[in-house]
């Protein structure tokens, strides 16, 4: 049983890292903690729904389709709204985007009412499968598969390519970046895109076996801070093991401790975590 | 009369990883004293400043002020006792103004606020910050926030004042300005170590002056002595010119 | 200079007062007392962040703790609100003390992070503590109206005084700070860590005391905003929404100065009580579309918080004056 756990706990772990990853980017790069990051995640559920129940897309084949728009929607956030305040002083970043998180969900609420959809027959649906001892669910195996890919992707970008070291620099200071000759203003709206991208991914692997609402977004999105703040702020690699943890907290806590208190745990292991690393696990 | 001993450094070693920043170190300043720290980029000084006050805790070693042994204390206990540091990289309270500044050191021995006031205001006319007063702190120009820095700490009534490179990018008049105000607050009782590179201006009001290179002390006397020592100006000018100077 | 601080805010304060009786219109009252507490909980809040820089979005979890430590003890033993409010304030700053103390060594957004993990631990152990009706909430009993069970059904005025008379302490505790030793302790706090413990202020202990001020203030909220609502759950009093709620409004008027928060409230409260009001019976969150979408535009063309578009004028003014002394 514990080895049963420790997998489904490592296949979650991998989706939150995912969408964490995303988080963080903008975070790094920007300094600004986009409280309108779940709802992006729920915009790319919604998305792999509504592919799915007017055209039949599978979503495992709307995947790509929901990653790019997702990627657009967090473009078109830069351009329109990020922008105006990336400059302003102390919390006017979070006010804008909480405002939007606020926006968003309940035009969501509006569009498609509150009521909880589900993908109920796609290719992964209610299949098992096992790997050596444990049974796991295809859908989880095929969500944490997915998320491994893109968070390579994702490292692969940042790490090898001249543009991801254009925003790495970008991260380290703005201003030099700019001097350097790079234009930051691409550099900003290529993060929140591939943020965006990021989320559009794990949302459309999530469609398939979690419930699409559009409350969908607030628990990830919390979960999210709490693996970024644990890896260290801006820390791509700190949120893949922050990921990982939380993932692994969230079932074995459930498991051992109760179900009704396997968020309490969460939290809690961030608060016991922070009191030896005070800038995350992975900070510096 | 003997001379009482203000501040005691007592084989004070400070180390980061593997990087020893202060070896061994000990000297004392004593009561009424104008000493300075001088040595050059590296030399250990604000290291040794920040194991003073308590920003750091020392490796190993003692710190005695007053008599009373400040090892690992923190900064704010080092101020309470009276010995008080301003920082080389200044930092002044930006969003308030400088009146508001120098209020909120004043504070710490006054802590009615009509009191505060009124030792604020002594303090802005010393500084030459009067004029000011209303002024943002962060909007200053650099020779005034290094005033404020000054007046800041001068506000909490100290015994003893430690002064990190509070003269650099100042001009000759400014610096002539800052002499006078380490010679006066000498003369109203106030001890003051002083952490330098502008040698024109502290070597006329130093009473003894501390040489440290490579976080080790290599000479502590009067400033005609120190200038005059060997070790000293190698340390400053490097072994080749010492070699050249001594051919020629 | 000193005295033409006070006055407008005795303005403000006597205004707010006869507001409801020039206007005796149940809904306009409704969003006063809304306006009162949430202007309030601003107050309290901009304390320890707007005051000492340290940025928590887990207020909630104080202004819960307030309204279910009333609200338990009427409700199980039938103790007056009012004592429980005085309770609440207790508990609330203990738990204040106890767990924002081990946090306050974390910087920055570790710092918000772990206050709002704080708050969700807090809701999540309300929701599975069967004791105190844990997701279901408490319905709280309806008795006959008076001032010791702090419940009133014929008029919405008592209601309204009650939380002016929070109010109006609330803002005088923060101007006592404001205006006093703490209050510039904390913001030199919030300027420079360093720079305060360099002039020897025990940064620890005066965050430690802003935080129980503000604690205790929150949870007096509390307990007056259940005896209002007379219903209470977790998910509602601890949510991450009121923690923003609170943060939004402060921001939205000014950080770190009295009159942000009452300007905040006034804007964002009746914004959002009418576009409730007007658009919230469809049941479709229109009100709040509208809310989340004004947030962003204010955010976007006022960058600076109300009150900082006033000062960025008062800055030039005296830019000008700085270039003069210089010249």
């Amino acid at each position: 049983m514990f080895a049963q756990v420790i997998a489904s706990g490592l296949l979650l772990g991998f989706v939150y890292s995912l969408v964490a990853i995303g988080l963080t980017l903008v975070w790094g790069v920007m300094d600004i903690i986009n409280f309108a990051h779940g709802e992006f995640l729920m915009i790319a559920m919604y998305s792999a729904f509504w592919m799915y129940s007017l055209v039949n897309l599978d979503p495992l084949v709307s995947l790509p389709i929901v990653a790019v728009l997702v990627f657009g929607v967090g473009v078109l956030t830069y351009k329109l709204i990020i922008k105006r305040v990336i400059d302003a002083p102390g919390l006017t970043a979070l006010l804008a985007t909480f405002g939007l998180s606020l926006f968003i969900r309940n035009l969501a609420q509006f569009l498609w009412s509150p009521n909880y959809r589900f993908i109920g027959d796609c290719f992964v649906s209610d299949k098992k499968v096992m790997l050596g001892p444990v049974v796991v669910g295809l859908p989880q195996l095929v969500a944490a598969i997915g998320s491994i890919i893109m968070t390579l992707l994702v490292f692969y970008f940042i790490q090898r390519t001249k543009t991801g070291r254009a925003i790495q620099a970008a991260a380290l200071d703005r201003n030099t970046a700019k001097l350097m000759g790079i234009d930051t203003e691409k550099v900003y709206a290529l993060t929140f895109g591939l943020s965006g991208a990021c989320v559009g991914v794990a949302g459309a692997l999530m469609a398939s076996f979690f419930p699409v609402s559009p409350d969908a977004g607030v628990l990830y999105s919390l979960l999210a801070f709490v693996i970024v703040a644990l890896g260290g702020f801006g820390n791509i690699s700190g949120a893949l093991y922050g990921g990982l943890i939380i993932g692994l907290a969230e079932a074995l806590g459930g498991y051992y401790i109760g179900t009704e208190f396997k968020y309490a745990i969460v939290f809690l292991i961030y608060l016991l975590v922070i009191q030896v690393r005070p800038k995350g696990l992975f900070g510096w | 009369m003997m001379p009482k001993p203000m501040l005691e450094i007592k084989n004070v070693t400070m180390k980061f990883g593997n990087l020893v920043a202060n070896q061994d170190v000990s000297f004392t300043v004593n009561k009424g004293e104008i000493v300075s720290l001088i040595g050059p980029n590296g030399a250990g000084k604000t290291t040794l400043f920040n194991c003073i006050t308590g920003f750091y805790k020392p490796y190993s070693g003692k710190i005695i002020f007053d008599g009373e042994d400040i090892t690992g204390k923190t900064p704010y206990y080092v101020a309470k006792l009276g010995l008080t540091r301003t920082f080389q990289i200044v930092k002044p309270l930006k969003d308030m103004t400088v009146k508001e500044n120098i209020l909120t050191g004043a504070f710490l021995r006054n802590p009615v606020r009509a009191q505060a006031e009124k030792v604020a205001q002594e303090i802005l006319e010393i500084v030459h910050l009067t004029d000011k007063s209303d002024i943002l702190a962060g909007s200053l120009t650099i020779a005034d926030k290094k005033r404020l820095e000054i007046g800041r700490a001068l506000a909490t009534d100290p015994k003893m004042l430690m002064l990190d490179e509070a003269m650099a990018g100042l001009n000759q008049t400014e610096i002539k300005e800052a002499m006078d105000l380490c010679l006066k607050l000498r003369d109203e009782g106030i001890t003051l170590l002083i952490v330098e590179h502008i040698m024109e201006a502290i070597m006329p009001i130093s009473d003894r002056v501390v040489v440290l290179n490579a976080g080790k002390k290599i000479a502590d006397d009067v400033p005609e002595k120190v200038t005059n020592n060997e070790e000293v100006i190698k340390a400053y000018l490097g072994e080749r010119y010492h070699a050249k100077s001594k051919k020629s | 200079m000193k005295k033409s601080k006070i006055s407008p805010l005795i303005i403000i304060l006597l205004v707010i007062l006869v507001l409801p009786f020039i206007k005796a219109d149940i809904n306009f009252q409704h969003m006063l007392i809304i306006f009162l507490i949430f202007a309030g909980l601003g107050e309290a809040w901009n304390l320890i962040t707007g005051f000492a820089g340290q940025t928590s979005f887990g207020h909630a979890a104080f202004f819960g703790i307030g309204a279910y430590t009333s609200t338990i003890l009427f409700y199980k033993f039938s103790i007056s609100p009012w004592v429980g409010m005085l309770v609440g304030i207790a508990v609330s700053t203990l738990v204040a003390a106890f767990v924002s103390y081990p946090c306050f060594k974390l910087k920055g957004h570790y710092f918000a992070i772990a206050t709002m993990a704080i708050a969700e631990i807090t809701k999540q152990l309300f929701i599975s503590w069967d004791y105190v009706e844990g997701a279901t909430g408490i319905m709280i009993p309806i008795v006959d109206e008076s001032l010791a069970s702090m419940q009133f059904h014929t008029s919405k005025i008592p209601y309204f005084i009650i939380a002016y008379c929070l109010f109006v302490i609330s803002i005088l505790i923060a101007n006592y700070i404001e205006k006093n030793r703490m209050g510039f302790y904390l913001k030199a706090i919030r300027e420079s860590n360093e720079a305060a413990e360099s002039i020897g202020i025990n940064t620890t202990v005066y965050k430690l005391y802003a935080m129980m001020v503000s604690a205790a203030l929150s949870a007096a909220f509390g307990t007056l905003y259940a005896q209002y609502i007379l219903y209470i759950d977790p998910f509602m009093l601890f949510s991450l929404d009121i923690s923003m709620k609170i943060v939004l409004l402060t921001v939205l008027g000014g950080l770190g100065n009295i009159y942000g928060p009452i300007i905040g409230a006034a804007i964002l409260i009746p914004l959002s009580e009418y576009t409730r009001i007007f658009f919230g019976g469809t049941g479709k969150g229109i009100d709040l579309i509208i809310f989340g979408a004004l947030i962003v535009v204010v955010a976007c063309f006022e960058p600076r918080g109300i009150l900082g578009a006033f000062k960025k004028k008062r800055k030039v003014e005296r830019g000008a004056y700085d270039a003069k002394a210089n010249a």
